[in-house]
């Protein structure tokens, strides 16, 4: 216990510093959700690096949790879906359900080079398609993986924080 | 029923509502901060509030009305018992109510109403998080009224009112052995109770490791802001008992403007100090296995067991 203090003490914050408020060109629902949103995160077929790279966006450094995001464990509780992943045959169900199972109102999030247009998966024998051709998108984050920083602008026109 | 009682019931209601988010948020800032985040600020989970009762409301295929009147039976009986419970005063608005055996049914039904509506929803991890409920709240409230029994003892009546009362006019009874004790066993009671580590761990997105969350994940909309409301309310009225009755200075014993005034600033003051010191030990703890959280809850109850059996033996 004592050498965690030492840690906390010696660390201090790791919270870089917030970046300028995004000029409010976001989705038209984040007026609505006015600076709390609630995400849950899709894997439609993933190789996990994009999971990777949400899991940073959401520790210490990057910390999108100041600028009111959240991940949760329900579709119920969520305002916002971020999708990850070429989309295969048996996540097809399964991601239109939840997209159904989340409340008005409510944004897609499309994290990465393969939800967006499958990326080197394209033309596999498993993957149905991008993430727009199963469920409307609102926003799509570029990269292979993407950056922390973009995931997190991408968050941030949500909040509108 | 007396003006001082009347005026202190209403101010409670209004603080416990309006600061138990605000305690919510204060709690996860101090995470935030010793976790080396920035964190989103003390009135986030407020802006959670405001974005829920907007939000479509929705229920589930197959539920029934259980599911839909939980969250408002959730909030009015914890709003009940944060109007008579003494918190900012020492009288209470309905003295035959603010009884310690009422107190903790109340609490403990709002308990036993949230794990029906799990049930109800019919989910797998909705029974699977009302079983670990009820299991936890099994083992917990007969420390509670054990605990809390062994400081009525002294005082020879279980009114939480005549409790606090007492203590506030004969302070040493406050660092007797069966108070010690009885502190102790009722903090472990409030940590089980309200969800918090080592035993359930509130900011969890592990479904298979929820206990409180697990029974709520069918929720959505204005329910939701119920449900949370609701949970938020329990912590601020188990935190503020729990100082009221251990720390009681600063409470009000007249209807002056000013004793009032002092008697909300205390409250808030002792609530907030607790509820940071409680986020900053979180800090430290694991969650416990499962199957370890009883062995804790039942050494708990032996300190409340022992409480009272120090409370007869030395008077």
């Amino acid at each position: 216990m004592l050498s965690l203090w030492r840690a906390i003490r010696r660390l201090g914050r790791a919270a870089e510093p917030a970046p300028a408020p995004p000029v409010p060109a976001g989705p038209a629902v984040a007026a609505e959700l006015a600076g709390s949103v609630q995400v849950r995160h899709v894997d439609a077929g993933s190789c996990n690096g994009c999971e990777l790279e949400i899991g940073a966006a959401f520790g210490p450094v990057y910390d999108a949790e100041r600028y009111g995001a959240r991940l949760v464990a329900s579709p119920r509780h969520a305002d916002a879906l971020v999708v990850t992943g070429a989309v295969t045959r048996n996540m097809v169900e399964p991601l239109r359900r939840t997209y159904e199972a989340v409340g008005e109102p409510k944004v897609v999030v499309a994290v990465g080079d393969c939800a967006r247009n499958c990326g080197v998966f394209a033309e596999a024998y498993g993957v149905v398609g991008a993430v727009a051709d199963v469920v409307p998108v609102d926003l799509e984050v570029v990269g292979c993986p993407p950056r922390p920083e973009t995931i997190v602008a991408a968050l941030r026109l949500c909040t509108g924080r | 029923m007396s003006a001082l009682g009347v005026a202190g019931g209403v101010l409670q209601a209004v603080v416990i509502v309006g600061g138990a988010p605000l305690l919510l948020g204060l709690m996860r800032q101090v995470r935030a901060r010793l976790e080396g985040r920035a964190g989103p600020g003390v009135g986030q989970p407020w802006r959670d509030l405001r974005k829920l009762v907007r939000k479509q409301s929705i229920s589930p295929r197959g539920t029934t009305e259980v599911f839909r009147v939980a969250p408002v039976l959730l909030v009015a009986m914890t709003l009940v018992v944060a109007v008579v419970a003494p918190l900012v005063t020492t009288a209470s608005a309905v003295p035959p109510v603010a009884d310690l055996f009422v107190v903790v049914a109340l609490l403990a039904h709002a308990t036993v109403v949230i794990a029906l509506a799990g049930l109800d929803s019919g989910t797998a991890f909705g029974g699977m998080g009302a079983s670990r409920e009820v299991t936890v709240l099994a083992l917990v409230e007969p420390t509670a009224l054990v605990a809390i029994f062994a400081l009525s003892v002294p005082t020879g009546s279980t009114s939480l009112p005549t409790i606090v009362g007492t203590a506030l006019d004969d302070p040493q009874r406050l660092i007797s052995p069966a108070s010690l004790l009885a502190a102790v066993a009722l903090a472990a009671v409030i940590v089980a109770e309200t969800g918090r580590l080592p035993v359930d761990n509130p900011s969890t997105h592990l479904e298979l490791t929820m206990i409180h969350e697990a029974m709520v994940l069918e929720y959505a909309g204005p329910d939701l802001a119920l449900v949370e409301l609701g949970s938020a309310m329990r912590l601020s009225v188990y935190l503020g008992l729990f100082t009221s009755l251990f720390v009681p200075w600063g409470i009000a014993t007249t209807a002056t403007p000013l004793a009032l005034a002092l008697g909300v600033v205390a409250l808030v003051v002792k609530v907030g100090v607790v509820g940071a010191g409680l986020a900053a030990l979180e800090v430290f703890l694991a969650k416990l296995r499962l199957f370890r959280v009883p062995e804790l809850l039942a050494g708990s109850f032996l300190l409340a067991l022992l409480a009272v059996t120090t409370a007869y033996v030395l008077g």
